[in-house]
Formats: C-alpha cells, structure tokens, sequence
C-alpha cells in the first residue's frame, strides 16, 4: 500500500486517479468515513506542520546562501552532537528564510514549545548552543525570534521573530514557506494547503476563467518586463495550436539577484503547481523550466518535486481525474545573461544559439517549436496558486493602483541587514533600505540604490520616498526589473557604478544586432577613459575622452532606440540614470580628473605630508618612474604631471606622510 | 490592399507583409545589411529601422508588419542619426583598411558609409583583431572585416544546410567561426562560396589563384592553356557595368588571348563530354540493375557534401569527372600527345564560377604521377580583376571563337551553366542511346527555371522513368531524405550545389538579386533556342575525339581519364 493510502478503500494510483486526492490528503477520507482513517491523516498533517512534534526537531537553513556562510559544517557538527549525546531528535534542512546577515541559521523545536530561530551559528558555536537550548536555556546572544503557534507554549522572554525589524515590514506570500518547510517532502507542502488550488482549477475552473481571475487580480510579469500576465495567458489560450508550451523562466541572470534560486531551493511545490495552473489555464501539456546550471541545488529540489509529485499523481497523465495531462522538463541554461530575454530562451531550449529574434510574432502566438508559448518567471508563477486559493480580489487588496501584490527583493550592497525581502506593492523604498534592511552599514552615508539590475537605474537620496510601483519606478529613470536592490554610499563612485554595469552588458551581449554589440563596446570604452589616470594619457587621448563624452548620451540614445531586445534597449540605463543624478561626479571625472568617492584608484592624487615625511628616500627609490624628489633626511615631493597613481609610495611608506586625495 | 503613410505620402501594402517589402516596391530605399531574399528576418543589423507613429522604439522594417493606415517616416532626423551612428560603429571596430581590400569600391559597408555621409570618427577604441583563415583551397576569412550580419552563417545553415560557420562568442568578442574555431579546411565546408556571394564586406573572399597564372603566364618554360565553363560568358559582362544576362563569349575569348593564353577551349566541349560518358552510364546502370537513382557529379560542392553528409549515397553518384576535370585530362593527355607536348610543362587554367573548383582540382583524385588535370582555378570575378589589371579593354575587342579541338560545344553543354540543364542534356542524349532517335522536341520546360526541386517523369522506349532537379545543399538535402525514407520512383538525379545552378554560384559577379539570376539564366536557353547544335552526340568534336581517341563512351581510355571514385569524410577533422 502506497503511504498516501489511508487504507485499501483508498483507490487513487496516477494510473486510476482521484479527483479529490487533495482534499482526502489534508482532511480526508473522502470517499469513505472511517475514523482510524481520519486520525491517521490528522496526524499526518499536523506533524508535517509541527503542531505538537514528539521529538525535538533541529532546522538548518541550507540553501546555497547558507552553505556558502558555513551551514554545512554546522550540519556535520549537529550530527556530530546528536551521536555523541545519543539523542532522538530530527534534524531538517530547510531552504533560505531570506536573512543573508544571520547565516549560518539554525532553528529548534522542543517538543510542546515553539521554534527558535539562532543565527551565525557557525561550526564552532553549535555544541555550546545545543547544550543550552537542550537543558531549557535560550541564549540571548544567538536569538533571532522565536515562531508564533497557536498550540506550543512559546518561550517567555524570547521575541518573536515576526516582530524582528527586518521581518515586521515584510508581507511574505511567496516567500511564505521558505527557510520553514523541508524543501524535499512534499506533505509539509500539503499540508500548508499546497496544491489546493491545483485542486480546486482542475475541477471548477476553465480555463477562460483562470485567465480572468489573473487579468483581475492585477498580477503583472515579475521577471522584469510587468507584462499583465493574465493577459499573456489568454493571447496562448486564444491562439488555436495543436502543442502549446510553458516555459518557466529560472534563468536569474542580473548580478545581485538571487530570488529564484531562493523560492526554487526553499520552495519548489509551489513554482510547480503553479506552473501546472498556468499550463492547464492556457492549454499546455508540456511546461519547460529554463535554470541556470549554476543553480545545483535548486535543479535537484526541483527534480526532487517533480517526482515527488508525479508519484502522487499531481503531474503526468490525466491529473486528478480532470484529462489534463503536464510534463515537466528541467532545462539548464549554459549561463548566458541574454537567455533571460524570451526569444533567446526559446531558442536555446530548442538548441540553437541563445539570441533574440524580432517580434512580433509574440511566444504566445508563435514561441518554442513555433508553437503557442506562455514564458513567465518564476516569481511570478510562484503568486499564481495563493491567487487561485483566495481569489482575485484577495490579491488585489493589496499594493497600488497598477501594481497588485508583492514583490521579492534581493537588498545587497552597502545597507546593514543585506538579505531577501519581500514587500507589498506600494512600499516605500526608504522603508526597505533603513526599516528592513537597517539602513547603511558602518555609519557611512546613503548615497543611491540601484534597482533593477543592468537594465535598471540609480535613485538617489531626494527620491527614496518613492513606492514600489512599476510605472512610479519609470518616472526616476529605473525599473522595477527581477528585483536586485543594490545600496550603495559615500564609498561608491556612481561613474564606476555605471562602468560596471556597461562591462557586463558588454560581455553578456549575445553580439547580433550592432548597437548593442558594438554600441555598449563604445560606452563602456568611453567610461573607461574618463575612469583612466592622467599619467598615462596621451593628447590625443585626452582629445578622445572629451570626444567621447560628448557621444556619450547620443550614443546611448541610438542603442535604446535601435537595439533588437530588451538587454540592449535598456542596456544604456545605468549611465542614463547615473548621468541623470550624479552629472557632477562625472564631471569630475572628465573636468577635474577627480574621484570623488575615491573608488576609481587611477584618478587618485598622491601627495607628502611634509610634517610627517622624514626623508627616508624609500618612496623615491620604489617609484617606478621617477615622480619623487627630494634630500635625504629632508621632505620629499611628488611631481604630479610625472606620477601614474600607482600608490606604491603610500604602500612603502612607514611613517603614513603619503596622502591620498 | 491596404493603405500605410510613408513620409507623409499614401502607399498601398498587402496585408501581413513587412514594411520593408511595401516600401521598396513603392520605390523608397530603406539600407539593409543582414536581410536576405527569400528568407526569414533575423533583424540583427538594424540598419532598415523607421519611425511608426506610436511605437516607443524605432521599428525594422524588415521584421515588421504593416497595418491598416499606419505612418512611417523612413528619413527622419532621428533614423537618419540611428542609421549614421549604427555605420559609425561598424567603422569604430572596422580595420579600415579599404586600400588594401579586394572588396575597395563593391562593398555595402563603404556604400553606406558614403550614403549616410560618414567623415568623422566619433567613436574610438580598441578594435577587434583576428588571424585570417587561410586554410581553405577555395575562401579565405577575414573575422576582422566581418560585421556580423550573419548573412554567411544563414546562406551556410539555412539555404546550404551545411553549418560550417556560425556566431560563437559573446558580447564584443562575438565572431563568425567554425566548429572549435577551427580551420575551415578541417571543417564540414563544402567550399561552394555562397558565403562569399553574400558577405556586405572582405571578410570572405575567394582563395586568389591570380598571381599563380601571372607566374605561370611569365614562365617562358610552360604551354599555358585555359577553359572557360559555361556559365562564365553570360555573367562577366556584369562585372563591367553590363547588365545582368549579356552574353560576351566571343570577347571574353579573345580577352584570354591577349592576357597570353596560347589555347582557349570552351569547358562546354567536356560537358558535351560528360554528358556522353554520364548518359551511357546511365543507361548503363538502368539496363544492368546497378545503384539507381545516378546523381550527377558536376557540382564539386554537391560532392563533397554527400561525401560529408550522406556517404551512403556515394555509390549514387555517377563515377564521372566533371567537365573541369574532364577538360583538363583530355588537355594534358589527348591535347600533348596530339601536339608533342610534355603533360608537364603545360599549365592548365579553368575559368569558373565557382569556388569549390579551387578544390575540386586538388583533390588527389585528380593528380596522377604528380601531374593535375587542372592548375588554377579562376572565378568569373577573378578574371574580370585580371582582365583589368592586364589593361585589357573589354569593349574595344572583337569577339572571336575558341581552338579546336575543343572549341565546338553543343548547346546541351552550355545549359550546364543553369540549374537542370545537365539534366536536359542528358536526357536528350540518354534517349537517343535507348530509343536510337533524337527527341522531337528537345527542350524540356519542366527541369527549367529556379524552383529548388524540380521532377519530371517520362517514358522513354517503354521505360517508365522518373527525373529529379535540385538546386541549393538544403534542397538536395530534403530530396536525399525522401529516398532514404523509401521513395524509389525516381531513376535520375542533378544536383547543383548552388540555388538556380552555376550562374549563381559563388565565384559569380558579386550583389545579383533573383532577378539578375534569372536573366543570367533565361540567356544561357536563348542561346539554347537560337543555335543548331542541340544534342552533345551531334557535336563534331565529341565524335572526333572518340574516333580519334577514346574509342567509346564508358571504354578503357574513359574509364582511366574521365571517371573517378569517392570516399566518405569526417565532418570535422580534429
């Protein structure tokens, strides 16, 4: 008897399924009333919602974020413990809770008591940790926050972890499960109410109707574009096609961003059933996950999943008894930034070459095997079966005017709390930046966010009241894009900001059409001269670098204007947005020849403190070409049309009279 | 017919049809670099945007649909400033060395950049450098001249079915390559030179055999002899600003002369040839039960393809030499002994349209005792740059006739030169070997014209028999699967590796469009129509020769001079 079954009468194999499997999982039997049967699924589901564990239970988070801060050696440790100390306890590895700050994260749960979050618990904290926490002793010091549970006597004295600043501002929906459920059983899924709504459209929705309920509910693209996803859906359903094809786009390509790879790892059900939704809503059997292969973990969750529900009949043939059939295929994209861009997905899974194609024809209309195809990216199908759940208006309750829900953040940079932030539509920027993310780390001040990856822009100080929006964002010159908030202050020059993002551009261009190949070459050029130091340029250099930034927003223009796909449209963004409110640190750059943030090392100026300088000549001996001069035992002096700004006089220095200005 | 605006003027456009095909027939030039007739649109280049009211970004033509009462400005300032500055770019990353390019004065990227009136350079920078690829016989690379259009990698993928080349890279550092970035010797090309026929700029050109004729010309110690192929005659006269379809056969002959050629033969003559030995062959294998379908074996690229592609197919292919190669051998072997020359001291040079002939006359096949049939290989575009630089001027000379005794050609081995006429040829004289009778009507409209596949079936003497033509490698392709997969009705087949046939091949006057191709095409059957000699079995020379020489078709002489065999190759040698 397969584990699902609460016994024989129970008949639903994926070769003869039923239609309410879902319903009999969570508070069955359905099909027949048996109260052993009854309390054996009671139980099922409340221990996979840890209502009342029997043994204490040990989480660690272990998503990729979490392994890179250590979480695998705290593993081996924990393990360690348990043996040496012969103890009956669970340990769990769970996915990212979105707290990059406090990894390595590890939570408890003592039977009859709530779970405890700790964080930084590194390898050589566990034993110390354990052994409190096991004789009743929640040590202040690691303490996160603990759950709140409406059955489990809480721990007095310990907050709770949603009153945490960097949880209380947050509005997690599809982040709801992540970093709490075990991403590799499916029943914790379940048993939160995963695949009900898969339920609930297979048996008493059309499709006609899901697109509806998506156009009215406000859910728009999370992947960059904000196309109202809704309406891409019913472009496919309406496009006669005897294949039709999904295509989830897990291809998270922008530097800094890393939601997907998150939810995929902490959360994999839930991208899977709402790619069924969406693929049953637009008429497709078969769904692709394009995934960056650099995603190892995540790609074996997701695989994880797949069998896992197709075990249980939730995927394959004839789901639920309903004709619909759904297969799902793991892709992994070859790490190309440009595969993120529709066309070139499509094209790669077919396996060409990853470069966009002209459109229209749009994918829904002519997409993967020129067949209809719906692409959307994962964050976006991770909102779907909450919204197929609670409804429309549900979701639609919350955000602005034109943009409903949530979105997921990654907030990195220079800001204190760096992490996965997940935020109602309509919430102002500065709360994210100061509130959650706790504002700028070592006291330095703020200087501009960046949003929206290398096709997005900077906001700057005057502006941080602005709400998450999709078309407030485009009144700054940004984006809303996939979701990376990059903070940056005093330290960051906004010129080297923008000569970074060219540089990616640059390289990640797929090279068809010219502007974007050659344009961004040319930007990126230009940045560079003007980044470039005084000693080692020539005059006609110096001729091209105000040549250079005199082409500057023309060039920039024509690549907007002219480029095939979105990566080369908005390619220029970064500089546009950087020229638009940091004009005067370009200018002194290409006026002054000065950094003002000081991140450009070439443009430093090297000058001797005369009080300090002691006459030791060393400077003068190591400068490679001759710009030191001066007597033994008597101040020296740096002639600065000779020096190149290497800084090897301030490194050789043993009496720090070398000043860098 | 719907109607669009354009520069504030009314046009009349077909319904789902692109902008670009409604503005060029309303006469408005919009510059394109990586569009192709006949092919889908890949807008890459950007160079065909217009502004359409409404549109955020400015549009490619090329790759949009028009609507109902749309309005477009093609010329506006801010396309005109796109367009400039996309040529500027190119330039920014071009070696700029037209001086020393063979494409100086015929190249798309220096026309625009005269149109769009380019005099600055307003963007500088590192520029891309990369090694020639000079180990292919027939084309050599350039990727520093290259600009992307991806105009090769379509003609080699998409029309040839080849993929030899495609996009590698990323970004800035994209370039045009073969597999591993490889030589293309070791690589699955089959060095036809559609590539070329298509490059907007010198990034592909042909592997210049000129200095080897000007050396050998210069060598008082060798005999120096040339054949022209058929096709030659109709399309050298566009390369000196003649239009598309004149014939200058006569002159081109007496041009060769003055350049120091001691014999002119016409490669005509060995069609005629070929098609004696191929026809016999044919009938030959109908009669005996050998390998049907026979497929022709002119086309040096088609060869190299099935030996590639499908090497179970290379018992198909007839086992004659092409007419190249048959001229060649009948030069150094029929034409010394008759004239008391050293096979060796004679130097042999092919007038061709072809790149792949570069190839085909080093083929070990084609060399006994270290004697070729063929030294070098002109293309038509080669010699029209020899012809000039020779100071030869074509309009001032009188036209004259080629040497005997292989200078008299039927008019069957001069439709060699377009896309069925091996066929015709052949069948004219395959039926006349079966039934003993020349065909009532020689001509045969069905194996005509540029349809890519071409069938005909007929009963010849009670034979049912069943015909096939195919011009282009992706045609040649389809056909080749439907016979693997079973089909059997078909007993002959000619593939020509070019679309339409040699007078599309890829050492031909470079820029002709479909249409330039059909006059070059319709002028080859005009001649077909107007000349007596239709039938190679007719022509005098063919009959001397076996008289005097081969004996007969398919004889021991034959067998060692015209015949040939083939072997199966790796795609890509590592």
């Amino acid at each position: 008897m397969a584990d699902w079954k609460c016994c024989d009468k129970c008949w639903h194999s994926p070769e003869r399924p039923c239609p309410d499997l879902v319903e009999c999982l969570t508070a069955g039997p359905v099909c027949h009333d048996d109260s052993s049967c009854r309390e054996r699924i009671a139980a099922r589901t409340s221990d996979r919602r840890r209502e009342n564990p029997v043994r204490p239970i040990i989480f660690i988070g272990a998503g990729t974020c979490g392994l890179g801060a250590g979480a695998g050696k705290s593993l081996v440790r924990i393990r360690q413990y348990i043996e040496k100390n012969q103890l009956d306890t669970d340990v769990i590895e769970v996915g990212c809770i979105g707290m990059c700050i406090a990894e390595p994260m590890v939570d408890v749960q003592l039977p009859g008591k709530t779970r405890v979050s700790f964080h930084g618990i590194t390898e050589d904290k566990v034993d110390s940790l354990l052994d409190s926490v096991f004789s009743g002793e929640i040590p202040s010091e690691d303490v996160l926050g603990q759950f709140r549970s409406d059955t489990l006597a809480s721990w007095p004295g310990v907050p709770y972890l949603d009153e945490h600043p960097f949880m209380r501002n947050q509005t997690r929906w599809v982040l709801a499960n992540c970093g709490i459920i075990n991403p590799t059983d499916i029943w914790e899924y379940i048993a939160r109410g995963g695949y009900r709504a898969l339920a609930k459209s297979l048996g008493k929705i059309t499709p006609q109707e899901l697109c509806d309920m998506v156009i009215k509910s406000g859910l728009r693209g999370r992947g960059g574009g904000g196309f109202p996803t809704g309406r891409k859906w019913k472009f496919a359903l309406d496009t006669p096609g005897d294949q039709k094809y999904y295509i989830c786009n897990a291809d998270e390509g922008d530097p800094g961003a890393f939601m997907d790879r998150a939810v995929i790892e902490g959360d994999p059900y839930r991208l899977l059933e709402g790619l069924a939704i969406g693929s049953y809503a637009i008429g497709a059997s078969k769904a692709y996950v394009y995934i960056r292969a650099e995603y190892p973990l995540a790609i074996k969750h997701l695989e994880e999943a797949i069998e896992e529900a197709k075990a249980l009949g939730l995927l394959g043939e004839n789901i639920l008894d309903s004709g619909f059939n759904l297969e799902i295929v793991i892709k992994q994209g070859a790490g190309a930034f440009v595969c993120g861009e529709e066309t070139a997905l499509i094209h790669s899974i077919e396996g060409k070459r990853g470069m966009p194609r002209p459109r229209p024809p749009y994918p829904a209309v002519r997409g993967l095997f020129d067949k209809p195809t719906v692409i959307n990216n994962v964050e976006t199908l991770a909102n779907v079966p909450d919204i197929v759940a609670n409804g429309a208006e549900w979701f639609s309750g919350v955000g602005t005017e034109t943009s409903k829900g949530t979105k997921v953040f990654a907030l990195s940079g220079k800001v204190a709390r760096t992490g996965l932030v997940e935020v109602a539509m309509g919430t102002p920027l500065r709360q994210i930046i100061f509130d959650i993310g706790g504002g700028i780390a070592n006291g330095k001040a703020f200087k501009a966010v960046q949003i929206g990856g290398p096709s997005g822009g900077c906001i700057p100080t005057p502006h941080l009241d602005i709400l998450i929006d999709y078309e407030s964002l485009k009144t700054v010159g940004a984006m809303m894009g996939s979701g990376g908030l990059v903070v940056m202050d005093e330290d960051n020059c906004m010129v080297d900001v923008a000569k970074f993002f060219m540089d990616f551009i640059q390289r990640e261009s797929c090279g068809k059409c010219i502007p974007c190949r050659e344009g961004t070459k040319r930007m990126l050029d230009i940045l560079k001269r003007i980044t470039r130091g005084r000693g080692s340029e020539s005059k006609e250099e110096a001729l091209e670098r105000f040549q250079g930034m005199m082409y500057l927003t023309r060039l920039a223009g024509v690549i907007q204007d002219t480029s095939l796909c979105g990566l080369g449209q908005t390619a220029p963004n970064p500089v546009l947005s950087t020229l638009r409110w940091f004009r005067d640190e370009y200018e002194a750059h290409v006026y002054e020849r000065k950094c003002p943030a000081g991140a450009c090392t070439e443009l430093l100026g090297y000058r001797i403190d005369t009080d300090k300088c002691k006459g030791c000549t060393l400077c003068a001996k190591k400068c490679p070409v001759d710009a030191i001069m001066g007597s033994p035992k008597s101040p020296h002096y740096i002639n600065p049309d000779r020096c190149i700004a290497c800084g090897t006089c301030a490194d050789v220095c043993r009496f720090d009279a070398v000043i860098t200005e | 017919m719907i109607k669009i605006e354009v520069n504030n003027r009314t046009v009349e456009a077909e319904p789902g049809e692109m902008i670009l095909t409604a503005l060029r027939r309303a006469g408005i030039n919009v510059p394109t670099l990586c569009h192709m007739e006949n092919l889908f649109p890949s807008g890459a280049c950007r160079m065909c945007v217009v502004e359409v009211e409404g549109q955020r970004s400015l549009v490619p033509s090329c790759a949009f649909p028009v609507a109902d009462g749309m309005k477009i400005q093609t010329h506006s300032a801010r396309v005109v400033r796109a367009r400039k500055t996309i040529v500027e770019l190119l330039l920014a990353n071009h070696p700029d060395d037209c001086l020393y390019c063979v494409r100086n004065k015929n190249c798309e990227l220096q026309e625009l950049s005269s149109e769009l009136g380019v005099v600055q350079r307003h963007y500088t920078g590192e520029k891309n450098d990369y090694k020639q690829d000079i180990s292919s016989p027939s084309i050599v690379r350039d990727p520093s001249k290259c600009i992307l259009c991806g105009r090769c990698v379509r003609v080699c993928e998409e029309v040839q079915g080849v993929a030899a080349i495609d996009f590698a890279h990323r970004g800035s550092k994209s370039c045009v390559e073969t597999a591993f970035g490889e030589g293309l010797n070791v690589s699955s090309c089959v060095n036809c030179g559609q590539c070329i026929a298509v490059c907007p700029t010198g990034a592909l050109t042909e592997r210049s055999h000129i200095q080897m004729v000007v050396d050998a010309l210069n060598n008082p110690d060798l005999y120096c002899v040339v054949q022209h192929a058929p096709s030659v005659s109709v399309t050298l006269a566009e390369e000196f600003g003649m239009k598309p379809g004149t014939d200058v056969d006569g002159i081109m002959v007496t041009a060769l002369r003055q350049l120091g050629f001691k014999k002119v033969f016409d490669t005509s003559f060995s069609a005629d040839l070929t098609i004696m030995e191929e026809a016999s062959e044919l009938v030959h294998r109908i009669q005996t039960g050998g390998k049907i379908p026979m497929m022709t074996s002119c086309s040096p690229g088609w060869i190299k393809f099935v030996e590639t592609f499908y090497p179970d197919f290379i018992e198909n292919l007839s086992t004659c030499k092409s007419p190249q190669q048959m001229m060649g051998a009948v030069i150094k072997h029929y034409f010394a002994q008759k004239e008391g020359i050293d096979p060796a001291k004679i130097f042999s040079v092919s007038i061709m349209p072809c790149t792949a002939k570069k190839f085909e006359c080093g083929r070990q096949e084609m060399i006994h005792d270290g004697v070729a049939d063929v030294d070098a290989v002109l293309t038509t575009r080669e010699l029209a740059r020899f012809i000039r630089q020779r100071g030869v001027d074509i309009n001032a000379l009188s036209p004259d006739t080629a040497d005997t005794p292989f200078g008299h050609r039927s008019t069957a081995g001069k439709i060699f030169g377009a896309s069925g006429g091996v066929m015709e040829a052949a069948l004219r004289t395959a039926y006349w070997m079966i039934t003993g009778k020349d065909m009532e009507d020689p001509k045969i409209q069905d194996v005509r014209g540029m349809k890519g596949v071409k069938e005909i079936h007929l009963n010849i003497g009670g034979l049912e028999l069943g015909f096939a033509v195919a011009s282009g490698l992706g045609n040649a392709r389809r056909l080749l699967e439907e016979i693997r997969n079973g089909r059997s009705d078909i007993h002959f087949i000619e593939i020509m590796t070019c679309p339409g046939g040699c007078i599309a091949g890829g050492g031909q006057p470079l820029g002709a469009n479909q249409q330039a191709i059909r006059a070059r095409m319709q002028k080859l059957y005009t001649i077909d129509r107007d000349e007596k000699v239709k039938f190679s079995h007719h022509n005098e020379d063919i009959l001397r020769i076996y008289k005097d020489f081969l004996e007969k078709p398919l004889g021991h002489k034959s067998h060692h001079l015209l015949h040939t065999h083939y072997s199966s190759r790796d795609k890509v040698i590592r």
